[in-house]
């Protein structure tokens, strides 16, 4: 029980993984569907390797693939994986059962569903440690609460003592790092461990991992879709596109100076990496009059549960006004009462108290057909697109169906306005007969975006409505609201946790946190001068930060 | 039993492949897919072929029974009484001479048309009891629910004896009476469904742009609830056979001489020694029918996923 059977932490230099030619394929209908092409790569002794893509670019797949934990239908098909030394390809399940854990381990993507959720925290953590023999009983237990500190959980005994439901996500996910790095393996893959997470526990996941890697020369293989965290976090990138490799490299020299065409683009794309100017100046000068505000929010507060002591208040008192033609971000993390605020506005839900004025209308006072009728002048983009259109409707039907609820147009007009909306939004026509199922993400949110455009709205209301995204699907979408907004005046009040999408898309901005407003204004000056330390913390957080100011010496060993 | 399982996994591991197809250039036509699933269904699925075929040689023969046999079913030949099957009478005769063949194929449009009006009567009436639970809620849910909870409580041949016996006997008020039990099984079907549909986003969305609650609930609601409705409705078409079979065989579905199979099993009763075929065969046509059914309605739930 003193050395494991492959050596922990090999001398720097070497290749702690070294992948060649490694082939990953799915068994489908039509048979093997290959979507890992002969890859090689390798990871060294204390270094952190990104391996970044789109989804569907097979790096998932890939990570998967090195621990043999692909699911149903996968298949590992050729190449060789070498965890110190030694090929691991083909090994089956049992042997690899007695490396996973303690010579390489998995951060799992969602810390939700990866925790067993009739044990405690304390004998999940000491599980990983009887089960390769290295402590037992009181002795496991102890350990388990020293790692559960390690990983900066605060009161760790009475953690070990709870279940996972008691925990936040980013809780959770330090137990998961806890198990991860108990045995102190050579090799960590972490796949999209913080895609779940607010921006401010990313970081200090992030920070953690970091930080352990540091400590024990633990190697990292981080997987993630997000360029902003491969850029700041790692040392080498590889860039995956269908399987294949595009780049691979120093972080610093691909950034600097990225060679195929589709890294530029994946780069140029991020948000988090370009303080893209913002585009054409507000239309309405910051003198216009307060008759222009076409949403005015006043003391908005909304309980929820019975008043006598389950109550929770998810909106506090929040209040701000957009201006006609203008973009209005809320930002807050998950829980702040950003979409409760929207939901409101969007007259989904009443308010416990407040006022909503939208175009001069007082929210309170319409009931019934005035209230219908006032879906003409807001309408409402989901986070998911996979969600919000009917997947029985066309989407001829699903982009014709506000107009029946409004207007009695002749058949013809009105499918000819259908087809001018989709055109608007920049699809084919020949995709009107589809049914969503056959459309991709991005096509799906277009198709929502013409559903909320065909009736000639006032205000759309985007909740996350690119969040779901590929970066440079995102900037597509993102370019187009823009245009959209330039020739039809539209007003946006759009939600994100997404820091960076806000500066390039957002006029003003207002920032939620707990259900309180804690800073209003505009964009530059929110972000450039934040003045609640909260606001400055949400910013800070954001990745990317590295690049392009690498040269800096301080925003690097700030770690 | 086994024949079915590799089919669906197929399905599964179908599904995300078909979709990223789909999403890139060449799409065809939805209808054209559904279309080439059900026939990819059939040709790796003998036992739903035969299914398919028993049942509509059991339709053909309600519809034209005059092609399958000479005999008429309700006149007997004179001292031809309880024969053995035979060439000239394949299935014998029973005893007043009538050929037991052709008693079965004129009796299949009783039973068919029977379960059809069952089951067309459960299904309205069992869907709108449904759907007006499962989309206004509150007390108008409690007080449907809690009768269909009612319904269900009562054994089923003992409430539609009680309808029949306040209707009067008759194979349209059998019908009726095997109906009326299907309509909470329906009922508490469509209702689950219509819950979980109306709490999908895309429902929220047609409200938000403008739908009113009969628009929104004609163009999402119902069409999205009833895919597993129509597969349920198969499989209680057979059920009703079986029911409508059942109250002939106690006498309170159609009266003599009508071919009912229930009554012609009942007629075959008394003679279950001396000649066992006057039971055994419409038995066995009931049971095959029932089973195809089955079968089909288990194809058809698993197309609508």
């Amino acid at each position: 029980m003193t050395a494991p059977i492959i050596g922990t932490i090999a001398e720097k230099g070497a290749p702690i993984l070294d992948v060649a030619g490694l082939r990953v394929a799915y068994r489908d209908r039509s048979g093997l569907r290959t979507v890992v092409h002969d890859i090689d790569f390798e990871v060294r002794a204390g270094e952190v390797v990104a391996l970044v893509g789109e989804s569907g670019s097979g790096k998932s797949s890939t990570a998967q693939a090195l621990i043999g934990l692909l699911p149903e239908g996968g298949l590992l098909q050729q190449g060789t994986v070498r965890l110190n030394g030694e090929n691991i390809a083909g090994w089956p399940q049992r042997r690899l059962d007695g490396i996973r854990g303690s010579v390489i381990s998995l951060v799992p993507q969602d810390p939700g569903n990866s925790l067993n959720p009739v044990r405690t925290i304390g004998e999940q953590v000491a599980e990983i440690l009887t089960v390769h023999g290295r402590a037992s009983g009181a002795a496991a237990r102890a350990k388990a609460v020293e790692l559960l500190k390690r990983v900066g959980l605060s009161q760790p005994e009475l953690r070990a003592k709870q279940y996972p439901h008691e925990l936040s996500g980013g809780m959770r996910q330090r137990v998961l790092i806890a198990i991860a790095i108990a045995l102190k393996p050579s090799l960590i893959i972490a796949d999209e461990p913080t895609s779940a997470l607010d921006v401010t526990v990313q970081r200090h996941i992030l920070d953690l991992i970091d930080d352990l890697r540091r400590e024990y020369g633990t190697a990292v293989l981080l997987v993630t879709h997000d360029l902003g965290i491969a850029a700041d976090r790692s040392d080498r990138l590889i860039v995956l596109q269908h399987g294949r490799i595009q780049e691979q490299g120093r972080t610093a020299d691909i950034l600097r100076n990225p060679q195929s065409s589709y890294t530029r683009r994946l780069l140029a794309d991020a948000p988090s990496l370009n303080a893209r100017p913002k585009r054409s100046p507000p239309r309405a000068s910051v003198s216009a009059a307060p008759a222009d505000d076409i949403i005015v929010v006043d003391r908005l507060v909304q309980d929820f549960g019975t008043g006598s002591d389950g109550s929770f208040r998810a909106v506090d008192d929040v209040s701000f006004r957009v201006r006609r033609g203008s973009t209005h971000a809320i930002v807050g993390e998950s829980g702040s009462g950003k979409t409760t605020t929207i939901r409101i506005v969007s007259a989904f839900q009443r308010p416990t108290s407040g006022q909503v004025v939208i175009d001069g209308l007082d929210l309170s006072s319409l009931r019934g057909e005035t209230l219908r009728l006032l879906r003409k002048k807001i309408q409402l983009v989901y986070q998911n697109p996979y969600g919000s259109l009917d997947p029985r409707q066309t989407i001829e039907r699903i982009v014709e169906e506000p107009l029946l609820n409004f207007e009695r147009l002749p058949r013809r007009e009105r499918l000819a306005k259908v087809a001018a909306t989709l055109e608007k939004v920049r699809l084919p026509t020949d995709l009107l007969q589809r049914r969503p199922h056959a459309l991709s993400g991005g096509q799906r949110q277009r198709v929502a975006i013409a559903r909320a455009l065909v009736l000639d709205p006032q205000i759309l209301v985007l909740d996350e409505a690119v969040s779901a995204l590929d970066v440079t699907v995102q900037a597509q979408i993102l370019d187009l609201l823009d245009e959209l907004q330039r020739e039809l005046g539209l007003t946006y009040l759009f939600v994100s946790h997404d820091l960076a999408v806000v500066r390039q898309i957002a006029d003003t901005v207002s920032v939620l946190n707990g259900g309180r407003l804690v800073e209003t204004g505009g964009v530059e000056d929110v972000f450039s001068n934040p003045k609640s330390s909260y606001t400055r913390e949400l910013i800070d957080a954001v990745p990317g930060k590295k690049f392009p100011r690498a040269t800096d010496p301080t925003l690097i060993s700030a770690g | 039993m086994a024949r079915i399982e590799p089919a669906q996994r197929h399905a599964e591991l179908d599904a995300p492949s078909q979709e990223e197809r789909a999403s890139s250039v060449t799409v065809t036509a939805d209808l054209r897919k559904d279309a080439s699933a059900a026939w990819h269904l059939l040709r790796i699925q003998p036992g739903l072929v035969l299914a398919c075929l028993i049942l509509a040689l059991a339709v053909l023969w309600a519809l034209v029974p005059g092609i399958f046999t000479v005999y008429d079913p309700i006149q007997g030949l004179p001292g031809q009484h309880l024969g053995p099957p035979t060439a000239a009478h394949l299935l014998g005769t029973d005893s007043l001479g009538r050929d037991l063949y052709a008693r079965i194929v004129y009796g299949a449009v009783h039973s068919l048309s029977g379960a059809l009006a069952a089951v067309g009567i459960a299904l309205v009436a069992g869907t709108t009891l449904g759907l007006l639970a499962g989309s206004f809620g509150g007390r108008i849910e409690t007080v449907i629910m809690r009768l269909v909870d009612v319904m269900l409580s009562i054994p089923d041949l003992l409430l539609s004896l009680s309808i029949i016996v306040l209707l009067g006997f008759g194979t349209v008020n059998a019908a009726i009476a095997v109906g009326c039990t299907l309509i909470a099984k329906f009922a508490r079907l469509v209702r689950s469904e219509v819950v979980t549909v109306r709490r999908s986003e895309y429902v929220e969305a047609a409200f938000g742009s403008g739908g009113t609650f009969l628009k929104v609930l004609w163009r999402h609601i119902l069409p999205n609830s009833l895919a597993s409705v129509i597969a349920f409705a198969a499989l209680q078409a057979g059920w009703a056979i079986l029911q409508l079979a059942t109250l002939g065989f106690l006498g309170y579905g159609a009266p003599p001489p009508t071919p009912e199979w229930g009554l012609l099993i009942a007629e075959g009763r008394n003679y279950i020694a001396t000649a066992w075929w006057l039971t055994a065969a419409p038995g066995l046509v009931v049971v095959l029918v029932v089973i195809s059914i089955n079968r089909i309605s288990r194809a058809l739930g698993s197309i609508g996923k």
